[in-house]
């Protein structure tokens, strides 16, 4: 069972989420982009083992959607954060810079 | 200790309260209690706790547990058991007992309550933590208490501290991720046994921090008719003897690899019974437990061990075969118990449940878990916080014959034996993984808590090459002991074990003797048969009153999604494939939505209520879905729009009235809106009174009638709805559910997404090119450019009428063409499916929707529908079976 922080309510269970989708993922123009392109926004993810930045909704709380970094093989949780703020950086980035981690 | 009688196997014995069962047991002079599961050989009690294999009992009292290890039930007055061979039977009755959960926060959760935990429990409550402390005995102190040693001044101190909550017979079964343990707590059996208190609570419990101290389990070794009564780990017989007070025993002979053999050994002679020899693996032993040994003149043979039983005829040990190491050399020593030490195994289970891999250690003999994080911590044991002199050697047994071996258990209760075990190398299986679903070692109840280890040492005898750390454990899954579901059920049974949605009328409902349908939590009337009357006969009988009179049905579970904010209506633009911008005040449009890949995921009617104010409705089972796809697109991709969306499903009742004669009937009580078809057209909604309740009215049909749909507060939904049944007798008014909406649906083609769909079909499928704008950007629209929803032999919608009209072809039923060839692997390809199929009173026959390969260029089509032996015709059509003109909705 995850804990998971949301930026509006905390530090609540996982059965309070909903998880969506990778997060990030722009939305293409679809007036210009190619069928292939657009073909990859729809269905090709990064699918990374570790660290992924990932969309929730906290649909049994503040009903908001947000980011949350997330390692998909520890299942380690890493900081959450709003759509259209800057994102942190990964963890990994983090663990790497500082030798005191 | 107070003297209580329990029954076993409908005998009397005496026991004391609270002591386990196993040892009361023994007492009583019962050594050989059960049979093996697949051997039929007799056993006795061999463990301490719940690594017990050997002796399961089934409860004829209380909640009629079906497997509990005799050596964790405690003795109560009243307790009756029974004996079980392997197996348990669930009992006849239902389990009437209550069950409690918790859901429990905590600065501090430590996992034992033995010296380890304990310690740690001390240093959590000086740093000013609240410590909740878990441990599946009846008493603190772990090993000290076995050894009925008293608890150091220190620790009593912490046992009473105001921070502490400690939990015994309290047992984690499972580790997750982030500090999340769930565990389950037995009450005392002496409070409950005869009421219906809860007798069992789960506890979900998340923690700041974890300390892990759950000890070990002694591993026995494997040897030759290991498995006799009299035969038991060194740990157990001893503190059953020397604790408990079981004088059964005579002539004991101790088997060791470590010096706990030793300190077994002391407590069997202390007790009065005749140690005849400990026989050491090793080839020398020293320490405290060695000298004592030495003081107390029992003999000690180094190099030497068991390499086999001899039984008295009712199975039980009578004589022991030692054999020396070195020279092969072998002898009898007469004996009744047989007390083997083959080391200690920590108890990784829980560790290994959050994907930590434990280590080998060769000083240990033993796989240990040693983490130390600010947030999880492992103590005790199993983190190889041995005792100082223990020494083990890493010897699992002596070298074994075929013969031997056939009855040198591995894992006592799957009786699971080395040759199994041979048998399964030979066939070439090396991963351990794998072995273990060969030989079914550590796949009974007991999970391999004494047979995992020795599986693992007993591949490193037959290959020398690999080392036990190649090996690896088991992988172990929770729950780390049996846990009876009506456990983790709790109250959440019957009535409560998913919550139940219903609308204001649901009591109107069940009065009418509606049948129920489930609709995702909703329950819906199914259909309202008259007494005598069959669901076709009911079903017919309401269709006809939509058709030709008037009939009323509650669509209140419909989803609604209350839509409001300057941007409104470009949102909506945006969301659904077809225009809503240009909807003028006051009228409803059908709209579809798809999602990004041009599949279409929801549809239903909006009402524009305003400028900038719309009331949209989903279908019953999407509303949650579609709510959270709305917020998605709002908050993170188009965060400029200024538009709020509430659900107001369960705040606005929808109540349908069908039929021709419903405007005459419905008019009569709505005296502020002119119902009539030039003042009210079809598609528009108004908003008036029914006995100065105020109601919004809409002309929205789902069946293609004349239909008018009422809208009001869900608090008054009840009044209007009796006051339009009250007023509809005259008309004959009739109520119908869901299987009438659906036949009524269908014969017009109207889709229910989810059923006619099934999640490939874009707007251009479901032949609705028309609802798609080319005027505007929609989500999903790019999709349609793509080349494979463009390409032939999609499956599309379309109708079909059965050539027997009597014969409602099943939902789901395949679809050939005729005279369909089969291929080369001996099929016979399809080229779609029925989606809804139904008998029609308005046609006079039966008729279906299915989605079909190309089916939209395949009108006038005959096919064929395999069903079993029997085969169907049936002719693909248009999708809309009546009133194509759509005539009667006016």
């Amino acid at each position: 069972m995850l804990y998971i922080p949301c930026p509006h309510c905390g530090l609540r269970n996982e059965t309070e989420f909903h998880y969506g989708s990778e997060a990030g993922v722009a939305y293409p123009d679809p007036n210009t982009v190619s069928d292939d392109e657009w073909s990859k926004y729809l269905h090709i993810r990064a699918n990374p083992k570790g660290w992924l930045a990932e969309r929730w909704l906290h649909f049994a709380g503040c009903g908001r959607w947000f980011n949350l970094w997330r390692n998909t093989i520890t299942h380690e949780i890493g900081p959450a954060y709003l759509p259209f703020t800057k994102q942190p950086s990964s963890p990994e980035v983090i663990e790497k810079e500082d030798p005191n981690i | 200790m107070t003297e209580v009688s329990f029954k076993l196997d409908d005998k009397v014995y005496t026991g004391k309260k609270g002591e386990p069962l196993a040892a009361a047991l023994l007492r009583n002079g019962l050594i050989s209690i059960t049979n093996s599961t697949y051997h039929d050989r007799p056993r006795g009690i061999f463990g301490l706790g719940v690594e017990e294999p050997n002796v399961l009992v089934q409860l004829v009292s209380g909640n009629m547990e079906s497997m509990i290890p005799a050596t964790v039930i405690e003795v109560a007055e009243g307790l009756a058991a029974r004996s079980i061979t392997g197996v348990g039977s669930l009992p006849e009755l239902p389990d009437e007992s209550k069950y409690g959960k918790i859901n429990h926060y905590v600065d501090t959760l430590i996992i034992g309550a033995g010296i380890a935990g304990l310690t740690a429990a001390d240093e959590h409550l000086k740093a000013g933590r609240e410590v909740l402390l878990i441990d599946d005995q009846n008493g603190p102190g772990g090993h000290l208490r076995h050894l009925g040693l008293e608890l150091p001044s220190y620790i009593t101190e912490v046992l009473t501290h105001q921070n502490l909550n400690y939990r015994k017979r309290c047992t984690a079964i499972g580790l997750y991720d982030q500090n999340y343990v769930v565990a389950i707590e037995r009450k005392d059996p002496n409070s409950i046994l005869n009421n219906k208190q809860a007798l069992i609570r789960v506890w979900h419990i998340r923690a700041d921090h974890i300390v892990l101290a759950p000890g070990a389990f002694q591993r026995p070794l494997i040897f030759a008719n290991n498995d006799r009564p009299g035969v038991m780990l060194s740990h157990a017989a001893s503190t059953y003897v020397a604790l408990y007070k079981v004088n059964i025993f005579k002539k004991a002979v101790v088997v060791t690899v470590d010096n706990q053999g030793y300190r077994d050994a002391i407590r069997l002679h202390q007790s009065g019974i005749q140690v005849e020899g400990i026989y050491d693996a090793r080839s020398e032993s020293s320490g405290s437990s060695v000298d004592a040994v030495k003081a107390a003149k029992i003999p000690i043979h180094f190099s030497s061990t068991v390499l086999d039983t001899i039984g008295n005829e009712d199975g039980t040990c009578k004589a022991v075969i030692i054999q020396n190491l070195k020279t092969k050399e072998r002898f009898h020593i007469d004996a009744d118990l047989l007390a083997v030490s083959g080391g200690w195994t920590p108890i990784v289970d829980l560790a290994t449940h959050i994907a930590i891999k434990p280590q080998w250690s060769q000083e240990h003999a033993a796989f240990i878990v040693n983490e130390n994080n600010d947030k999880f911590k492992t103590a005790g044991m199993l983190a190889g916080d041995f005792e100082d002199d223990d020494d083990p050697l890493l010897f699992f047994g002596p070298e074994l014959d075929h013969e031997q071996a056939r009855s040198a258990y591995i894992d006592l209760q799957r009786d699971s034996t080395l040759y199994d075990l041979r048998r399964a190398v030979g066939a070439g299986l090396n991963s351990i993984e794998h072995i273990k679903r060969y030989t079914t070692i550590g796949t009974a109840h007991d999970q391999g808590k004494t047979s995992g280890m020795l599986t693992i040492g007993a591949l490193c005898q037959l290959n020398k090459e690999v080392s036990p750390a190649e090996i690896g454990t088991l992988s172990f899954r929770p729950p780390y002991i049996p846990v009876p579901f009506a456990v983790l059920a709790g109250r959440e049974r019957g009535e409560l074990h998913d919550p139940v949605r219903i609308t204001p009328l649901h009591g109107w409902h069940v009065e009418s003797g509606a049948i129920f349908e489930d609709v995702g939590q909703w329950k819906r009337p199914w259909y309202f048969p008259k007494p005598g009357e069959k669901m076709e006969e009911a079903v017919r009988r309401e269709c006809i009153a939509a058709r030709n009179g008037i009939a009323i049905m509650d669509a209140s579970t419909l989803g609604k999604i209350d839509i409001e904010g300057a941007d409104a209506a470009e949102f909506l633009d945006r969301i659904y494939t077809n225009m809503f911008s240009n909807l003028p005040v006051g009228q409803c449009r059908y709209g579809l939505m798809c999602k990004t890949d041009g599949i279409v995921f929801d549809d239903g009617v909006t009402t524009r209520l305003g400028k900038n104010h719309f009331l949209m409705t989903t279908t019953t089972g999407g509303a949650a879905r579609v709510l959270a796809w709305l917020e998605e697109w709002l908050q993170t991709e188009w965060p400029d729009l200024k538009v709020y969306c509430t659900s107001v499903t369960e705040h606005i009742s929808t109540i349908a009235l069908v039929g021709p004669k419903s405007r005459q009937l419905l008019q009569e009580l709505v005296k502020d809106i002119d119902l009539s078809k030039d003042a009210f057209p079809f598609m528009h909604s108004r908003a008036g009174t029914i006995d100065g309740i105020p109601v919004r009215i809409a002309r929205i049909s789902f069946s293609g009638e004349l239909a008018f749909e009422i809208n009001v507060a869900w608090a008054y939904s009840l009044y209007i709805w009796k006051r339009l049944w009250a007023h509809g007798k005259q008309y004959d008014l009739t109520a119908y559910g869901t299987e009438t909406m659906h036949v009524l649906r269908a014969e017009k083609g109207y889709i229910i997404v989810g059923q006619d769909t099934d999640g490939t079909q874009t707007p251009y499928d479901l032949n609705m090119s028309w609802i798609v704008s080319k005027k505007k950007e929609f989500i999903g629209k790019r999709s349609f450019q793509l080349s494979y929803l463009k390409a032939k032999g999609r499956h599309q919608l379309v109708g079909i009428l059965p050539e027997d009209k009597n014969e409602v072809i099943p939902e789901g039923a395949y679809i050939t063409v005729q005279n369909a060839s089969v291929d080369s692997s001996g099929r016979t390809p399809h080229i779609g499916f029925i989606t809804s199929s139904y008998y029609s009173p308005e046609l006079g026959r039966s008729f279906a929707l299915a989605l079909i390969a190309d089916g939209l260029n395949r009108m006038g089509e005959l096919v064929a529908i395999p069903l079993g032996k029997k085969q169907m015709k049936a002719l693909i059509c248009d999708a809309v079976f009546i009133d194509k003109e759509n005539t009667r909705r006016d």
